[in-house]
C-alpha cells in the first residue's frame, strides 16, 4: 500500500493485507498529524461510551476544546436482520423487524404490516378494531420512547432525577404492554392482517387509569427541566440545524419540527385512520436541542389525547374482530393463558381437531409453510418517533420477502451530528447526539 | 390471488421443501396512460421540464397506488435535479438496493423514494445496472442525505456509487470481503447443536418457494 | 459458630475467603455495555425506578473499565464489535466476572448469521448466562444474585489452585453436546 490512510493503516501478511482497526495505531496517527504543526487531537469517543446513546463511534478532532471536524463511525450493532426476514414467513418477519428500533418496537411492526398489507390488497380489510388498537399502542410506544429519549438525553448532560422521573413512567407504560400482549419489550404484537389477540376484558378501565397517572407524573419532569436556567443554557443555541440543512439531509421527525415545519405524516398522508383523531401538530421554531426538548414533552400530552380517544372508540367496537376475515391470511391461533403459560387456547384446539377439517388444514399450511403475497413492490411510511420510518417491501409471490429494507429514521438524522456539532465544543456534541434520538439498532439494522 | 387458490403446490409440485428455497425475479412491464392520481401530474410535468423524457426514463409503472419511475443511470443525475428543482421533490428517502440474479444484464437495482413536502406526493425512481458493470453515479450533490445510504448500498451489494465523496464499508467491518445482502452471498448461520442431533441454520433448512 | 456464642460479645469468626467473598459480592460495579434491546431492560434495572439495583450497591455504572468489575453484556454482539468487547474486558482488572444478558450474548439468540457472534463466549468467558428475549428486570436481578453466590465461594490461595485445576479437568473429559443422550435416547 502506497497511499497512508491515518485511520485504517494496513499491512501485507502472507495471508493478504490487514488492517489495524483496533485503535491501537494512535502512534502513527499522531505523528501524521503532528506534521501539520498545529494543535489538533483526535479524540475518539468509542463505541463503549456512557454518552453515546448506544454503540456509536465519534471520531473527533480537537482543537482545544472546539470540535473542527466530527464523523460518526456505525455498524457497530449490524445484525443482518433485512436478509435473515429473507428467509422466513412473512409472518415471522414481525418479530424480526420489532428488534430493529427497539425503543419502538410497535413502529416497526405497524409500518412492516401495513407494507405487507399493502402488497396483499388487504388495507381495506383490515377491521377497525385491530386499526384502533394499532393507533393505542403506537402512541403509548411513542410515550415510551420519548421517555427514554428525554431521561437520557438529561442523563448525558448530567440531569439524574429526570432519568428517574422518565423511567418511571415508562414502567406504567410498559406495564400496560404487558397486560395487552405479553411482553414489555419486542412484543411480535402487530401482524399482518390485524393484530395477535384482543385486549384482555378489563383493559380499558385500566389503560384510563394509567393515562391520568401519567398526566399527573409529566408535570415532574416539566417543572424539573422546563425554565431551569441550567437546562437552557446548556441547550439552547445549541445543535442548530435549520430548514434547508434537514430537507437536503432528508430529516425528518421532531428534528424537522423544530425548525417551524409542520410536518407530521399523521396529519398529511394519514395512514391507520389517523385522520379520524383529533390532536395537534408541535414545532418548535428554535432550531435547538431545547426546541426539540420542549417537541418531544409536549408531544407526550398529544399522545396521551389520542390515546384517550382510541379508548373511547375501543369501547364502542367491544366484540369486533381484530383479525382480517380471510381465513388463508389470518394467523390462525388464538390465544389463552392456561396452566402452562399462554399458548393456543384449548377451544381452538378442540375446533382444529375436532370440528373444522379446513380450520385445520388453514392452520396447518399458515404455521408451517405461510401465505403468499402476489409479486410487486411497496413503501409504506409511517411517522414513528424519531422521524419516518418507511418499510420497502419486494415479494417475488412467494412465502418469504425477496427484499426487505428499512428506511429508518435514525440512519438519516444521524448524518447530522457534523453539521451540528462542528464549530461547538465537545460538551454540545453530546446534547447535539441526544436531540437527534438515535437508536442504534435502527441505524445499523 | 383468487385464480389461483392461496395454498397448493406450484411449478415442478415439490412440497416438501428439500429442494430449497427457490427464487424468480419480479414481474416486469410498464404501465398504460392514464396513471390515475396525481401520477399523470407528475409524468406531464417531467416531460415538460426535461424533453429528453423518453430517453431518460425506460419504463413507468404504476402498481398497488405507487409510481415508479425507471431511469437509465447515465441520466439519472439530471432528471434528479429537474426533480429536485422544479417539480420540487426536495427530500429522498435513501437508496435501498435490490438484487435480481435472474434477470440477467439488470440483476442490481438501486431504488429512490422521493418525498415532495410542497405538494404531499412521493414517487420513486429505479435503476438497474447489470453485475458485470455495477457503476451509478452518486446523487449525493442533489441530496446529501444519500451519503450514508449509498455507502450502505455499496456495502450490501457492491453498487460502486461514481463521484462520491467517501464510498467505504459502512455497517460491515472495514476489511469485510464482500457483499452480504446479495442474492449469491449465503446467510452464514452455524448448524445448533442439541443432545443427539443439530438445527441446520435458516438457509439450509426445507423451505417452501 | 458454637466458639462466638461461649465467648463474650465482639467476635465474628470466618474464613478469609468468605469475608473477601462478602467484600466483593455486596459491592459489585458493572461496566456500562449496553448494546441493544437488553441494555433498555438492564437501564430499567439501574434507574431505581421500580427494579432497583442500588439496593445491591450497583446501581454506579461505571463507564471505565478499570473501576468496573462485572461486566454484563447486553446486547448482540456483532462481528465489528467483538474486537472492542475484547479489548474493554482485558481493560477490567482483576478480579472480573461477565454476565451474558439475553439470547444474544448467551448463543447468538434469534440472529443466526454473518453479522452476529453465536455467543459472547467465544470473546470473553461468561460466568452467568442469562436467556430471555429480552430478560425481564427480575431476572436479570436473580442472574445477579446468583453471580453474588458464586463470588462469595470462590476459593483463593492454593485452593483456588486446586479447583482451577479440578474445572479444567472436567472441561477436558466433558462429552461435547452432540454426544449427549437426549431424553428419548
Amino acid at each position: 500500500m502506497t497511499t497512508f490512510d491515518p485511520y485504517a493503516p494496513s499491512r501485507d501478511t502472507t495471508e493478504g493485507t490487514v488492517y489495524s482497526v483496533t485503535g491501537q495505531d494512535w502512534d502513527s496517527l499522531v505523528q501524521e498529524i503532528g506534521s501539520t504543526k498545529e494543535e489538533r487531537v483526535v479524540v475518539n469517543m468509542g463505541p463503549q461510551h456512557p454518552s453515546t446513546h448506544g454503540v456509536l463511534r465519534l471520531v473527533l478532532e480537537l482543537e482545544g476544546e472546539t470540535v473542527t471536524e466530527a464523523r460518526c463511525g456505525i455498524g457497530y450493532l449490524h445484525t443482518g436482520i433485512e436478509k435473515n426476514m429473507e428467509y422466513r414467513n412473512w409472518t415471522q418477519g414481525t418479530t424480526f423487524v420489532t428488534r430493529m428500533d427497539y425503543l419502538g418496537p410497535l413502529f416497526n411492526e405497524t409500518a412492516y404490516c401495513l407494507a405487507v398489507e399493502k402488497l396483499l390488497g388487504i388495507t381495506e380489510d383490515v377491521p377497525e378494531r385491530a386499526t384502533v388498537i394499532r393507533v393505542m399502542m403506537m402512541e403509548l410506544n411513542r410515550i415510551s420512547s420519548h421517555m427514554v429519549a428525554l431521561g437520557t438525553g438529561a442523563l448525558e448532560l448530567g440531569a439524574i432525577s429526570p432519568m428517574f422521573f422518565a423511567f418511571r413512567e415508562r414502567e406504567i407504560v410498559l406495564d400496560i404492554f404487558e397486560m395487552i400482549s405479553g411482553l414489555r419489550m419486542n412484543m411480535a404484537y402487530v401482524r399482518p392482517g390485524g393484530v395477535q389477540q384482543d385486549l384482555p376484558a378489563d383493559a380499558i378501565p385500566k389503560i384510563r387509569d394509567a393515562v391520568k397517572l401519567m398526566r399527573k407524573n409529566f408535570k415532574d419532569n416539566t417543572t424539573l427541566l422546563v425554565g431551569n436556567s441550567i437546562w437552557m443554557k446548556r441547550t439552547q443555541g445549541i445543535g442548530y440545524l435549520d430548514l434547508a440543512g434537514c430537507t437536503t439531509l432528508g430529516i425528518t421527525g421532531p428534528v424537522l419540527r423544530s425548525t417551524g415545519l409542520p410536518w407530521d405524516l399523521r396529519k398529511v398522508q394519514p395512514y391507520c385512520g389517523y385522520e379520524n383523531y383529533d390532536f395537534d401538530v408541535i414545532t418548535a421554531d428554535t432550531c435547538d436541542v431545547y426546541g426539540r426538548f420542549l417537541i418531544r414533552m409536549n408531544e407526550l400530552e398529544q399522545s396521551l389525547r389520542i390515546v384517550e380517544q382510541a379508548l373511547d372508540k375501543l369501547e364502542k367496537l367491544e366484540g369486533a374482530p381484530v383479525m382480517v376475515a380471510d381465513k388463508k391470511i389470518a394467523w390462525p391461533a388464538q390465544l389463552a393463558v392456561s396452566g402452562d403459560g399462554m399458548g393456543n387456547s384449548l377451544d381452538h384446539i378442540r375446533e382444529i381437531m375436532g370440528s373444522s377439517m379446513e380450520s385445520l388444514i388453514h392452520h396447518f399450511k399458515l404455521v408451517t409453510e405461510g401465505f403468499h403475497v402476489p409479486a410487486g413492490q411497496a413503501y409504506v411510511a409511517i411517522e414513528s418517533a424519531r422521524g419516518e420510518l418507511g418499510a420497502q417491501v419486494v415479494s417475488d409471490g412467494g412465502t418469504r420477502p425477496y427484499r426487505m429494507h428499512f428506511r429508518e429514521p435514525s440512519f438519516n438524522n444521524l448524518q447530522a451530528t457534523s453539521a451540528m456539532s462542528e464549530g461547538g465544543m465537545i460538551a454540545d456534541i453530546i446534547g447535539a447526539v441526544a436531540s437527534i434520538d438515535p437508536v442504534m439498532g435502527g441505524v445499523d439494522r | 390471488m383468487t385464480d389461483q387458490g392461496m395454498f397448493g403446490a406450484r411449478g415442478t409440485g415439490d412440497t416438501s421443501g428439500y429442494g430449497g428455497l427457490v427464487r424468480s425475479a419480479a414481474s416486469t412491464g410498464s404501465s398504460e396512460r392514464p396513471y390515475g392520481s396525481y401520477f399523470d401530474e407528475v409524468a406531464d410535468d417531467l416531460e415538460r421540464a426535461y424533453p429528453l423524457f423518453s430517453e431518460a426514463i425506460e419504463r413507468v409503472v404504476v402498481d398497488r397506488g405507487e409510481l415508479t419511475l425507471h431511469v437509465k443511470r447515465e441520466k439519472l443525475v439530471e432528471v434528479s435535479m429537474i426533480l429536485r428543482d422544479t417539480l420540487k421533490f426536495e427530500m429522498c428517502m435513501g437508496v435501498s438496493g435490490v438484487h435480481y440474479p435472474a434477470d440477467s444484464g439488470r440483476e442490481l437495482h438501486a431504488v429512490y423514494p422521493l418525498l415532495s413536502i410542497t405538494n404531499n406526493r412521493r414517487i420513486r425512481l429505479e435503476v438497474s445496472v447489470p453485475d458485470s458493470d455495477s457503476h451509478i453515479p452518486s446523487l449525493v450533490e442533489v441530496w446529501a442525505g444519500n451519503n450514508w445510504h449509498e455507502r450502505e448500498t455499496f456495502d450490501m451489494f457492491g453498487i460502486i456509487f461514481d463521484g462520491h465523496p467517501g464510498l467505504t464499508r459502512i455497517l460491515m467491518p472495514d476489511d469485510w470481503q464482500g457483499h452480504p445482502q446479495r442474492k449469491d452471498y449465503s446467510l452464514g448461520g452455524i448448524p445448533v447443536e442439541y443432545k443427539g442431533a443439530t438445527t441446520p441454520p435458516p438457509s439450509e433448512r426445507r423451505s417452501y418457494k | 459458630m458454637g466458639l462466638e456464642e461461649k465467648i463474650p460479645s465482639g467476635f465474628l469468626l470466618t474464613t478469609v475467603e468468605k469475608l473477601a467473598g462478602y467484600m466483593r459480592k455486596n459491592s459489585l460495579w458493572p461496566a456500562t455495555f449496553g448494546l441493544a434491546c437488553c441494555a433498555i431492560e438492564m437501564m430499567a434495572v439501574g434507574s431505581a425506578a421500580k427494579y432497583d439495583i442500588s439496593r445491591f450497591g450497583m446501581e454506579v455504572f461505571r463507564a471505565s473499565p478499570r473501576q468496573a468489575d462485572l461486566m454484563i453484556v447486553a446486547g448482540r454482539v456483532s462481528n465489528k464489535m467483538a474486537p472492542v468487547l475484547r479489548q474493554i474486558y482485558d481493560q477490567m482488572a482483576a478480579p472480573k466476572w461477565v454476565i451474558a444478558m439475553g439470547a444474544c450474548a448467551s448463543s447468538g439468540g434469534m440472529f443466526n448469521n454473518y453479522a452476529i457472534v453465536q455467543g459472547v463466549d467465544h470473546v470473553v468467558p461468561v460466568d452467568i448466562y442469562l436467556p430471555g428475549c429480552p430478560p425481564r428486570p427480575e431476572m436479570l436481578l436473580d442472574a445477579i444474585l446468583k453471580l453474588h453466590e458464586k463470588i462469595y465461594d470462590e476459593k483463593l490461595g492454593s485452593n483456588r489452585a486446586d479447583i482451577i485445576k479440578e474445572v479444567e479437568l472436567a472441561a477436558m473429559n466433558a462429552k461435547p453436546t452432540i454426544e449427549m443422550k437426549g431424553l428419548l435416547a
